[in-house]
């Protein structure tokens, strides 16, 4: 059994990239992931983007808890989730984990995937730990697709080495637009965020704007989706 | 049918505690508890007494009087559990006890006296018992438990009371069970005895003490309780068995695989235990005596009441991963002491539902097993305006606390970091928003902010040189969004120029 669920899981690898498969949008994933979101430490952009994607096109009377993993490296370079800042609706849902090393935020990860009660999973590891190897990401992306639930892995600080995840995001903060009353302010969160590789779709960029409630794509004038990803190679 | 109730009151029972665990000894002696003023006595031995030392003096006093006064230090918390058993034990002579703290025993004993031949028997008996025990003793039988009080502790030994006031007349306002400054207060009224209390007319009474509901500081309730016209509610002391399970070993074992299966065992004993009572185990100890008179001991938690053998086993797994079994072990116990209402629920319809993943609850016990009960928490919201005291981080499972809800003028950053950072700044104009900062060696230049959004500190938490904070919203010029603050005002006499620090990164 194990050896069919690898083939059909590395099938759509012996496609070339790009051709037929559809290009990345929000709300078109529907099935749970083991995505990964690459971040820097010094901005709140990798954990944001991970719980937008995370929430992204998932009702909105889901009522189950959630799960926030961070490793103690993590939590002394970004600290930890902050209760009145969350989105209301996912505030008194979450159980949030503090792990000493990064083993034991990996076996918290695999446990609260194997928990039928959680809507998705959040985890935050600082740099590139020996325990994170292609191994622990092969386990938890089977962990996830056995039990359903999703799995958002923020990696703070990290090099892009290899990993079984189905989605790898690289994001940054951007610039956001002014908000329409008060234009010195700032404005609905916007992050670039690059997929780089992807299972199920060809690698690009976006301009991702959204108060987690609706993740949209947001165009810049004088600017095509086409363009955009063209534009990803000048920033990455 | 009138009540019967017993008082039994046990006047030297801390400094009897103390010689049943320390030996007698013919010389002075007494027990102290510290006070603000220094030390204090509050029990004495009869040869102290004797040598002219009072209770409740100073202990600077009493060595004054008597200088060869030896001393220890009492122990209030452990007479209190010895009276809680004592409690337990005094059942024996009805089925409903209470206590009397700090030194004495209620007992409703209404319907039981005829099993000792009588009332008096009954008095005799209990007075050989606790003298068995040696306890001095002072017992009273009364309809009410006020006038049984009363009786033990201001009237003739060994006290029956039938019907009527006659024989409680003639005691001491005192045994009304009243606190000091009443007590003041009857005496310069020249009040002195409980039936004093009757000459006087009852509005009277009624009129100076309208002001006190507390039945310690007004005679009129505790007489009305001591003749039985009000109720007098008291908590009786119910004894709980710890639901314990255990397994006498043929043969000691000395092997892991060996302990798992009487783990097992043991687990499946627990829960049918449990099953009985309808309870789901909370805190679970399991104790090991080894072979060399050694006893291993491993303690749990669990998130939510929980009556699965499989999951109790596997937590405890867990944790004997570094048990030395020496020589062997012989006898293994299980014992539940805190457990929670279960009751007996319908399995699920469809199988599937059941057996995919875990419940939140097992999920938690497993982490919370594995990394400690403080790593696994979740936020809930405190009623305060400081931003790092809005949250406190409770237990997984705690129930949220309903509030008053926040205005959300302000946005909040998605995260806060433990402790503010000092960032250095470069000012535009002298009191303003910095145009520039320098973060963890990088600079950050300043291209849109809102606020500032004023925080005053909390004056009936911190001290008077806490600095009220303006916060700012701001974006930098890569579109980095900060929330970072002042402390304090220039001039604002707290201490010298405002420093800057961040405090959360936004989403």
């Amino acid at each position: 059994m194990t050896v069919i669920t690898s083939l059909s899981a590395f099938a759509p690898l012996s496609r070339t990239a790009g051709d037929s498969l559809p290009r990345w949008r929000p709300g078109l994933d529907a099935a749970p992931l083991h995505g990964e979101v690459f971040a820097s430490a010094a901005e709140g952009s990798g954990a944001a983007l991970a719980l937008a994607l995370a929430l992204d096109g998932k009702g909105q009377e889901e009522e189950r808890g959630w799960l926030w993993v961070q490793d103690a490296r993590a939590i002394k370079l970004g600290g930890r989730p902050y209760q009145p800042g969350l989105p209301p609706r996912l505030r008194h849902r979450l159980i949030h984990v503090t792990a000493k090393s990064p083993e034991d935020a990996l076996f918290a990860l695999e446990e609260g995937l194997r928990c039928r009660d959680l809507a998705f999973v959040i985890g935050e590891v600082a740099g590139n730990p020996k325990a994170l190897n292609f191994t622990a990401a092969r386990r938890l992306s089977l962990a996830v697709e056995r039990h359903g639930v999703p799995l958002w892995l923020v990696r703070l600080d990290a090099e892009r080495e290899l990993s079984s995840a189905r989605q790898r995001w690289a994001a940054r903060s951007a610039p956001s637009q002014p908000p329409r009353w008060n234009p010195a302010a700032p404005g609905t969160p916007v992050w670039q965020a690059e997929l780089f590789r992807a299972r199920a779709h060809p690698p690009g960029t976006w301009l991702l704007e959204g108060d987690f409630a609706n993740l949209q794509v947001q165009h810049r004038q004088g600017q095509s989706p086409v363009a955009e990803a063209g534009e990803s190679r000048l920033h990455a | 049918m009138i009540r019967r109730i017993l008082s039994i009151w046990l006047p030297d029972l801390a400094i009897e505690r103390w010689q049943l665990a320390e030996g007698e000894s013919a010389a002075p002696f007494a027990l102290l508890a510290e006070t603000a003023h220094g030390p204090r006595l509050t029990a004495l031995n009869a040869a102290a007494r004797q040598a002219g030392v009072q209770g409740g003096t100073m202990l600077a006093d009493a060595r004054a009087i008597c200088p060869d006064l030896a001393v220890a230090p009492g122990d209030p918390a452990g007479d209190r559990a010895f009276l809680e058993r004592l409690a337990i034990w005094a059942q024996r002579w009805g089925p409903w006890s209470a206590i009397d703290p700090p030194d004495g025993l209620l007992v409703d004993v209404t319907g039981v006296p005829h099993l000792f031949g009588g009332e008096a028997g009954l008095l005799e008996d209990a007075a050989l018992r606790l003298a068995a025990r040696r306890l001095t003793n002072r017992l009273a039988i009364a309809p009410t438990a006020g006038a049984a009080w009363a009786l033990s502790h201001y009237g003739p030994d060994r006290e029956l009371l039938h019907e009527g006031t006659a024989q409680l007349d003639d005691l001491p306002v005192a045994a009304l069970r009243l606190d000091s400054a009443t007590l003041l207060v009857l005496r310069r009224l020249g009040l002195k005895r409980i039936g004093d209390l009757s000459g006087v007319a009852r509005p009277a009474l009624a009129r100076r003490f309208r002001n006190t509901r507390a039945p310690l500081a007004n005679p009129l309730i505790r007489l009305d309780q001591l003749l039985g016209r009000v109720p007098e509610p008291l908590l009786p002391v119910i004894a709980v068995p710890v639901p314990l399970v255990q397994r006498r070993l043929m043969e000691p074992i000395r092997h892991r695989s060996l302990l798992d299966q009487v783990l097992d065992d043991l687990a499946g004993d627990m829960v049918r235990l449990l099953e009985g009572q309808a309870q789901g185990a909370r805190r679970l100890e399991l104790a090991l005596w080894k072979v060399d008179g050694e006893v291993l001991s491993r303690r749990l938690e669990l998130a939510a009441a929980s009556r699965d053998p499989g999951h109790i086993a596997r937590l405890f797994a867990g944790k004997l991963d570094d048990l030395d079994a020496g020589f062997g072990i012989e006898l293994a116990r299980l014992s539940a002491p805190w457990c929670e209402p279960l009751a007996l629920s319908q399995a699920d319809f469809e199988q599937a539902a059941e057996a995919h993943g875990t419940s939140l609850a097992a999920c938690i016990d497993r982490l919370s097993a594995r990394l400690g009960p403080e790593a696994v928490r979740r936020p809930l919201a405190v009623a305060s305006h400081v931003p790092e005291r809005a949250q406190r981080w409770a237990p997984p499972l705690e129930p949220e606390r309903v509030m008053q809800g926040q205005l959300a003028f302000h946005g909040r950053p998605l995260k806060l970091l433990d402790r503010a950072e000092p960032i250095a700044v470069l000012y535009a104009s002298p009191d303003g928003l910095p145009r520039r900062f320098r973060w963890r060696g990088q600079v950050h230049e300043i291209a849109r902010a809102e606020g500032p959004e004023r925080i005053a500190p909390e004056w009936w938490r911190e001290g008077s040189t806490a600095r009220l904070r303006d916060y700012y919203r701001i974006e930098d010029d890569q579109g980095r969004r900060y929330w970072i603050y002042r402390n304090g005002l220039a001039g604002d006499g707290r201490g010298g120029v405002p420093e800057w620090f961040l405090q959360g990164l936004c989403a």
